[in-house]
């Protein structure tokens, strides 16, 4: 870190506060003595916020464990309608992206400002680019009815789902539309009843029969399986769908779908959605650093946004690269 | 008049060359206007504003708590309807756990003195902390908004399925609004770590902190931690409700403990984000008032690190009843016994301290040690409850709320009133009226024992918790504990009283009134602006020998004829 260099500088910075700063180098806020104090200060800071982010995400670890533990049959079993090729080139676009911010801090700290503003531009792509591909993955797993909750077993208009090419507005309509069939419909639509949770039925307050099925796996503790569908059964019926890499089929036509697995989806959803929200603010973190770039603030002394902004950028990159497998290869 | 050491001006941090210095400096005075407050970024503006904040939220819970005493003060309905009680009762909980408790103590006090008592100028990050403040008044306006959207009833814990299913609509504006909190609170502790490990100035060793700054440190260690986790477990029941995910919902698969343990890994822990800071003021309160050199300055640091590593093992024993396999049962209780070790180290070091001190019996050093006795009973009940059998009998009684308001309310908030009155010369530059001050102490005292003692006696009859009705037999219990906590309130109306009186009225605060030796008593009371002119330089805290009565100033004076460098630490 040999970057940092105390020597005063003679054009008056930013002044941090209320108009009684004074700046050593500019950006160094008047609390601090030295630029050193201020980016270990920074570091520390970042970090410890980094240390908030694995526990926040960790929590939804420890969640996805509970859940897999009790139901593994579950997991491998729906994991199957994630495309894993599009996952894939997802977690290749953020492993570039991460190198990308990496070669932008090494940049920074040398003070080649062209250069870092090009990894930064490249790292941005890489962060749409991402959720470009997780958009289409999700647009067209919620059009057909792959979701959480309740809506998970709703009928899919064939029809729409096969119509409608990629325009997101209409697709967005037809999953509404969908979502508003009413459940009663679904239970009377689908051949294979059986192989249903009965949610909808609970919603609908329900028949005896239907609470006996929904006490659900959960109450029979860790590695219970569920209560309808023995393993063997499963197994049997796997075999005569035959194992398939990615499942492209309308899910509520598969026998050997297991009860509840609406809940690996919204595992699913809350794990890769949250992923997601922090992508777009790593982007907009960028697009500061960026524009800041631009304005020349960055120098070999001044880096510390450029660096804090990498760390930031290598977390979220890391949470996906547990996603990743977590979610697609575990089928 | 600053009797501060002055380091050579040559190693000042400098001041700006053009900056004018008013003749009077000092925070309060410093800027002037509604904007130079809200936005400001001094820590001592900042702590004042939270002051503020958490007071009037404890005036908000205070009469949640009172309207829910007179509604038991005999069986059937009294003044309120039985939906009106749930939604009070979750609310007085609510606001006095995540608006005043949480907040209080490292929101107010700990922003205004942790920089001064380390020798800082800020926090490491001014801007974070107001974003902090700014964010605990979004999250205080979405509960006051939950209100208007139909009030909620789950309690303050929450509780799955009952939160994701009840017909209030509430419960999404609350669970959105603790949302916000918790990052109000990760932030400021994030700040506190920060400040304490990069903001020391030379000569402030770890070693020589005060303690309360061991304290906020330990807390702060806590909120970065545990928050998170609470943060995604409120963002699940939120989507559950909403989204209805199933996942704690049994009807679709989901498991309704999985949430109880995700609350309490944050929720235990947050009951020492609440003691700690206290247990750091009473060490402070304790040293000065008695004017003794502190007892086993390293035992009371590291227990409270040590109380912060075991308050992320002990969750399990909120949910001795819900299941779970006895022997998770037999350790958590046998982890919950363990912490009674570092809270028994601090109050035995503190009674050490107190022998053959000087003792004055003021105000602050009146709560500390009613703090201290008060926690006593507070901690011993709740060995009663880690108990595997006893709990059996004990849980979702009084005996717990009891026990949770002797820690909660009997500990944290009676030590954050004694801190309030030690600090408060030092933050607003007068003395209030002493002679009020122990009365209300006594009103205080002593309305809090008859309101709760008597729950410790309801709770083993066997009256459960959060009940609008109960049998006859418990009505008079119930009155005497109603009695007590009106009591109590006209205490907390008296403290406000005189303490607003003294704004106006109080004779001015020297700079030392009580015979500190820690840095904050040896700038201007109030402080100036940037809370030191040059950076100070540090000696033993609590060495008392330095401090000598000036009647000149009215107060007391720092007199050092020794090397810093060399003052031996004396225990």
């Amino acid at each position: 870190m040999t970057a940092i260099d105390s020597k005063p500088e003679e054009t008056p910075g930013m002044v941090d506060g209320q108009g009684h700063g004074h700046s050593d180098t500019p950006f160094q806020a008047h609390h601090f003595d030295t630029p050193q104090q201020q980016y270990e200060s920074v570091k520390l800071g970042m970090w410890l916020f980094l240390g908030t982010e694995i526990l926040f995400f960790g929590a939804l670890f420890a969640l996805y464990t509970i859940l897999r533990a009790n139901d593994p049959e579950l997991f491998s079993y729906a994991s199957q309608y994630l495309n894993t090729m599009l996952g894939g080139v997802n977690t290749a676009v953020l492993i570039l992206s991460s190198l990308s911010m990496a070669a932008a801090v090494h940049f920074a700290q040398r003070g080649k400002r062209t250069l870092m503003l090009a990894c930064l531009w490249l790292t941005l792509a890489g962060a749409a680019g991402f959720l470009v591909i997780k958009y289409f993955e999700y647009e067209h797993k919620i059009h057909v009815n792959l979701n959480w909750g309740p809506s998970f077993y709703y009928p899919v208009d064939q029809a729409e789902a096969t119509a409608v090419g990629a325009d997101g507005e209409v697709l967005t309509l037809a999953a509404e539309n969908a979502s508003a069939a009413s459940a009663e419909t679904a239970l009377l639509a689908t051949e294979n009843a059986e192989s249903l949770p009965t949610v909808a039925e609970a919603r609908l307050a329900a028949a005896p029969a239907s609470d006996a099925v929904s006490v659900a796996p959960a109450a029979l503790g860790p590695g219970g399986l569920s209560a309808i569908k023995p393993e063997e059964k499963i197994a049997a019926d796997r075999a005569a769908v035959g194992q398939v890499e990615y499942s492209d089929k309308p899910h509520l036509e598969d026998k050997a779908l297991p009860v509840n697995t609406h809940r690996f989806f919204a595992i699913y959803y809350a794990m890769t959605g949250l992923h997601g929200i922090h992508v777009v603010v790593g982007m907009v973190m960028i697009g500061w650093l960026i524009l800041r770039g631009m304005k020349g603030h960055f120098d070999h002394r001044y880096y510390a946004p450029v660096d804090l902004g990498g760390l930031y950028w290598h977390i979220v990159d890391l949470v996906w690269i547990f996603l990743f497998p977590l979610f697609y290869l575990i089928h | 008049m600053t009797t501060i050491d002055t380091t050579p001006p040559g190693e000042l941090a400098g001041a700006a060359p053009g900056a004018v210095t008013p003749p009077v400096d000092n925070y309060l005075t410093w800027s002037k206007g509604v904007a130079s407050w809200a936005f400001t970024l001094d820590h001592k503006r900042i702590g004042v504003m939270y002051l503020l904040g958490v007071l009037t939220s404890f005036l908000v819970g205070g009469i949640f708590a009172l309207i829910i005493r007179t509604e038991l003060i005999a069986p059937g309905q009294t003044i309120i309807e039985p939906e009106t009680y749930n939604i009070f009762f979750t609310l007085h909980g609510a606001v006095m756990v995540f608006l005043v408790i949480i907040p209080s103590i490292p929101g107010s006090l700990g922003n205004f003195v942790l920089p001064i008592m380390l020798g800082a100028k800020d926090v490491a990050f001014p801007r974070l902390n107001l974003f902090s403040f700014h964010l605990w008044i979004i999250g205080a306006i979405f509960t006051v908004l939950a209100l208007l959207f139909g009030g909620f009833d789950t309690g303050w814990t929450f509780y799955t399925p009952y939160s994701t299913k009840t017909e209030l609509g509430g419960v999404v504006p609350v669970i959105f609004g603790v949302f916000i909190l918790g990052f109000s609170s990760i932030f400021t502790g994030l700040n506190f770590v920060v400040t304490v490990h990069k903001m020391r100035p030379k000569g402030m060793t770890w070693f020589r902190m005060p303690l309360f700054l061991w304290a906020l440190y330990a807390t702060a260690l806590i909120q970065i931690l545990a928050t998170p986790v609470l943060a995604i477990t409120l963002m699940l029941v939120g989507l559950e409700r909403v989204f209805q995910i199933g996942i704690f919902d049994p009807a679709m698969g989901g498991d309704p403990v999985l949430f109880q343990h995700f609350f309490w890994f944050y929720s235990h822990p947050a009951v020492y984000i609440m003691i700690l800071p206290a247990m750091g003021i009473i060490s402070e309160l304790i040293t000065v008032h008695s004017h003794r050199h502190i007892f086993g300055y390293t035992f009371i640091a590291y227990s409270s690190v040590a109380i912060a590593i075991f308050s992320f093992l002990v969750w399990g024993h909120h949910m001795f009843t819900s299941g779970q396999s006895a022997l998770m049962n037999t350790i958590f209780s046998a982890i919950t016994f363990s912490v009674a070790i570092p809270s028994a180290i601090k109050v035995f070091n503190w009674l050490a301290t107190l022998y053959k001190g000087s003792i004055a019996l003021n105000t602050a050093m009146l709560y500390a040690l009613g703090f201290i006795f008060l926690f006593t009973i507070g901690g011993l009940t709740g060995i009663y409850l880690g108990t595997l059998n006893v709990d059996i009998h004990l849980h979702d009684t009084y005996f717990v709320v009891a026990h949770f308001h002797y820690v909660m309310m009997g500990s944290a908030l009676i030590a954050f009133i004694g801190g309030l009155h030690h600090w408060w010369p030092k933050m607003f530059g007068r003395m209030f009226d002493e002679t009020l001050g122990r009365i209300a102490f006594v009103l205080v005292f002593v309305g809090f024992n008859v309101t709760f003692f008597t729950q410790f006696m309801l709770g083993s009859h066997g009256m459960p918790r959060r009940y609008y009705d109960y049998q006859p037999e418990f009505t008079i219990y119930h009155m005497i504990s109603t009695v007590g906590s009106y009591i109590m309130a006209a205490g907390f109306f008296l403290t406000a009283f005189y303490l607003l009186h003294s704004l106006f009225f109080g004779r001015k605060a020297p700079a030392n009134p009580w015979g500190g030796r820690s840095l904050e008593w040896q700038c201007t009371s109030p402080p100036p602006h940037d809370n030191f002119k040059t950076t100070p330089s540090v000696g033993d805290c609590y060495d008392f020998r330095a401090v000598h009565w000036s009647e000149e100033e009215q107060g007391y004076v720092v007199i050092r004829d020794d090397d810093p460098d060399t003052v031996s630490s004396a225990h």
